[in-house]
């Protein structure tokens, strides 16, 4: 399976202190995919993305990033990786250009000067090559560490929250990016903690507390943890909301937007409550509907042993 | 609203003190540093300094001669470290440093003495360092004074009643006015480039890491020697600019005059800033923040200057504190500049000094290798 895998890893752990950080960790992620790690903040997400690139010795188990032994073979790794850290990790007091040109010197690039000058064209920053990159917008920076780190054609990204902080329309164009690396065949491994990006992902894998809840093709997930939803429309939520949340057959209560979704496994008890709200109040609607990657992963979350001392973080 | 909240503070108060009990190394070096003072300077300095290792030349083995000599060793100024014969073997000890004073007793001194000729002994001094020599010497009158009446008794007390029986001369050699400047002054060259250029590389790394730059670095396939000569080099020529700037200053502002080799010189001051340079390097590998960097220099700054030899004179330190002296890769530079300058040394008398400095290198490189991380653990 490794031979077709660009990430192969088993039983990864990583402690750190007391803390078991990462928790025996599996993951497989095909060639060629979109794969999303999710995982609320502290979930170990960015501990098990450095082990897999050779930033970290893990302390248990073992894997292979494009083929490469993460444990012997780091160098190997790094030089066909392209890694973008969460926070911005280029030199603020470099202007863009020399960084792009630092970075493509690093990973040895013939005809330097046009690489970066294609690089700055692709950014649409060709008259602003003399700036300092620490003057940038964080959007811009994002799209910057991003061109840094694909200036040596990475067969595998390996994106960590690279849009924290961003705002919506710089989101939605990092995300159109990823998709053209993907179609030219980059392997994209992107941490996030939003919901909204999990969806534009082929493969995702969840992680919360340092241990994997969940893996596999995007939309095989919500089916495979099995909740039922209803949606429920109508005046004076916030009152349904604390009721519904009182009753025990009600395992799970979100808001979104001017709607409720209300879960559970067992779907015959939480026929039974749309049952009893229907008949003894008529100003909400109700209606069934098939579970969807957010309402799972807040399942996930709430439902996952805590081995840090703290519970049900949300699942934003 | 009050004006001033004891509440809030407290609260500023308690948060200091939590933050600076977390920061071991600031809180270590805080305790660390006065500990060092006291020691060095109520210990290891002296201003007056003993057992300064002296050569003799003996061209009489009378008794008279042996009493100036046991009278000379007994008032602990001078330490007898050997027998030289002629000028050359006592002028090349004192160049090399091995001893700072050359005893001459002259041929036929005790029976020139009894003649009533007053014969000279001739006494070399390496003024280049006017403190160590100058206590020495003010006391040596006294000595020998003293030693000669202890030996000249009997039918020989006459002669000593006479004023002067012998006499001594004084040969200061490199810098024979006994100026202060001409020996602080190259002395102050391994103190400058020791400071700036361990300073400048031990923030350079943890630079990195506090800007969060490092991570993108390692993620890089970029090794440990790569990152270590591409940190280090640039500021190699700063301490080139150093130097020269130096070089001028001390020949028009101080007269310090430039006697030896210029190529012992310049293979010397190399061998010094690639060791500074890597000692801040191995310190930027031990520490988390640049403030801590910058305490750490600081705290090496402190026996570079005070245990090299540098302010004062290394032959009057404690063995202790000359070991630890001999680690200190000012301590060698620091010779080498005065044997160059002052004495008029080459290559030849500056090897073993740089090969210690090497040595040194040597260590801290090794060390810093290993400290250095390519991962993130």
């Amino acid at each position: 399976m490794s031979a077709e895998s660009a990430i192969s890893v088993r039983g990864l752990t990583k402690v750190f202190g007391a803390n078991t950080v990462v928790d025996s960790v599996d993951m497989e992620v095909p060639t060629g995919a979109i794969y999303g790690f999710l995982g609320p903040n502290g979930s170990g997400k960015t501990t098990t993305i450095r082990m897999m690139c050779g930033l970290l010795t893990p302390d248990g188990g073992e894997g292979r990033t494009l083929g490469h032994d993460i444990r012997t073979e780091a160098r190997a790794i790094k030089e066909n990786v392209g890694y973008m850290t969460q926070k911005f990790s280029l030199y603020g007091d470099l202007t863009i250009r020399e960084n792009l040109d630092f970075m493509a010197r690093m990973y040895g690039l013939k005809n330097r000067k046009a690489v970066v000058a294609d690089t700055l064209c692709a950014l649409g920053l060709e008259g602003r090559g003399n700036q300092l990159a620490g003057t940038l917008s964080g959007g811009w920076k994002q799209r910057l560490a991003l061109a840094a780190c694909m200036q040596h054609k990475p067969l595998l990204l390996l994106l960590d929250e690279p849009t924290a902080g961003v705002d919506p329309k710089a989101r939605r164009d990092f995300w159109d990016e990823i998709h053209r690396l993907s179609r030219q065949g980059v392997t994209v491994l992107v941490s996030t903690h939003y919901m909204d990006e999990a969806v534009q992902c082929d493969y995702i894998a969840y992680i919360a507390y340092g241990k994997k809840l969940i893996d596999g093709p995007a939309r095989e997930i919500p089916a495979r943890v099995g909740l039922t939803t209803w949606r429920v429309d109508g005046p004076e939520l916030i009152a349904l909301e604390d009721a519904l949340r009182a009753d025990p057959r009600v395992e799970q209560v979100a808001r979104f937007g001017a709607q409720l979704h209300v879960s559970s496994i067992d779907a015959a008890a939480l026929d039974a409550v749309v049952c009893e709200w229907t008949q003894k109040d008529g100003t909400h609607t109700w209606v069934k509907k098939d579970a969807e990657l957010e309402e799972a992963f807040i399942y996930l979350m709430t439902t996952s042993a805590d081995n840090f001392g703290q519970t049900g973080a949300a699942a934003q | 609203m009050s004006l001033f909240s004891l509440s809030r503070f407290a609260a500023v108060l308690f948060k200091e003190f939590v933050q600076m009990r977390r920061d071991h190394l600031t809180f270590g070096m805080m305790i660390g540093i006065p500990i060092l003072q006291l020691v060095i300077f109520g210990f290891a300095i002296n201003a007056d300094p003993h057992n300064l290792p002296t050569l003799v030349e003996m061209a009489d083995e009378s008794p008279v001669a042996r009493a100036v000599l046991s009278g000379m060793e007994t008032s602990d100024y001078f330490d007898f470290v050997g027998v030289v014969t002629g000028a050359e073997a006592g002028d090349a000890a004192l160049r090399e440093g091995t001893a700072n004073f050359v005893v001459v007793i002259p041929p036929d001194f005790e029976r020139d003495i009894i003649r009533g000729l007053s014969p000279e002994i001739l006494i070399s001094a390496d003024a280049s360092d006017p403190t160590a020599v100058g206590a020495a010497m003010g006391a040596l009158n006294g000595i020998l004074d003293t030693a000669i009446r202890q030996t000249l008794t009997g039918p020989l007390a006459a002669v000593a009643a006479r004023p002067a029986p012998f006499s001594v001369v004084l040969h200061k050699q490199f810098n024979p006015e006994g100026e202060t400047a001409v020996n602080i002054v190259p002395g102050l060259l391994a103190v400058i480039l020791a400071m700036t250029m361990v300073l400048i590389t031990a923030v350079a790394i943890v630079r990195e890491t506090e800007r969060g730059t490092m991570e993108t670095l390692i993620a890089t396939p970029v090794r440990p020697l790569e990152v270590m000569l591409g940190k280090i080099l640039p500021y190699v020529f700063v301490g080139y600019v150093q130097t020269a700037v130096f070089l001028v200053a001390a020949q028009l502002m101080f007269d310090v005059p430039f006697t030896g080799s210029g190529l012992a010189f310049f293979v010397g001051f190399n061998v010094y800033i690639v060791v500074n340079l890597a000692l801040g390097f191995l310190i930027s590998t031990l520490v988390h923040t640049q403030m801590q960097a910058m305490q750490a220099s600081f705290m090496l700054i402190l026996p570079t200057i005070l245990l090299s030899g540098f302010m004062f004179p290394f032959a009057g330190m404690p063995g202790w504190a000359q070991t630890i002296g001999t680690a200190i890769p000012a301590t060698h530079f620091l010779r080498i500049v005065r044997k160059v300058m002052l004495k008029g040394g080459g290559m030849a008398d500056i090897t073993g000094d740089l090969r210690a400095i090497v040595l040194i290198g040597l260590v801290i490189t090794a060390i810093s290798l290993l400290r250095y991380r390519q991962t993130l653990d």
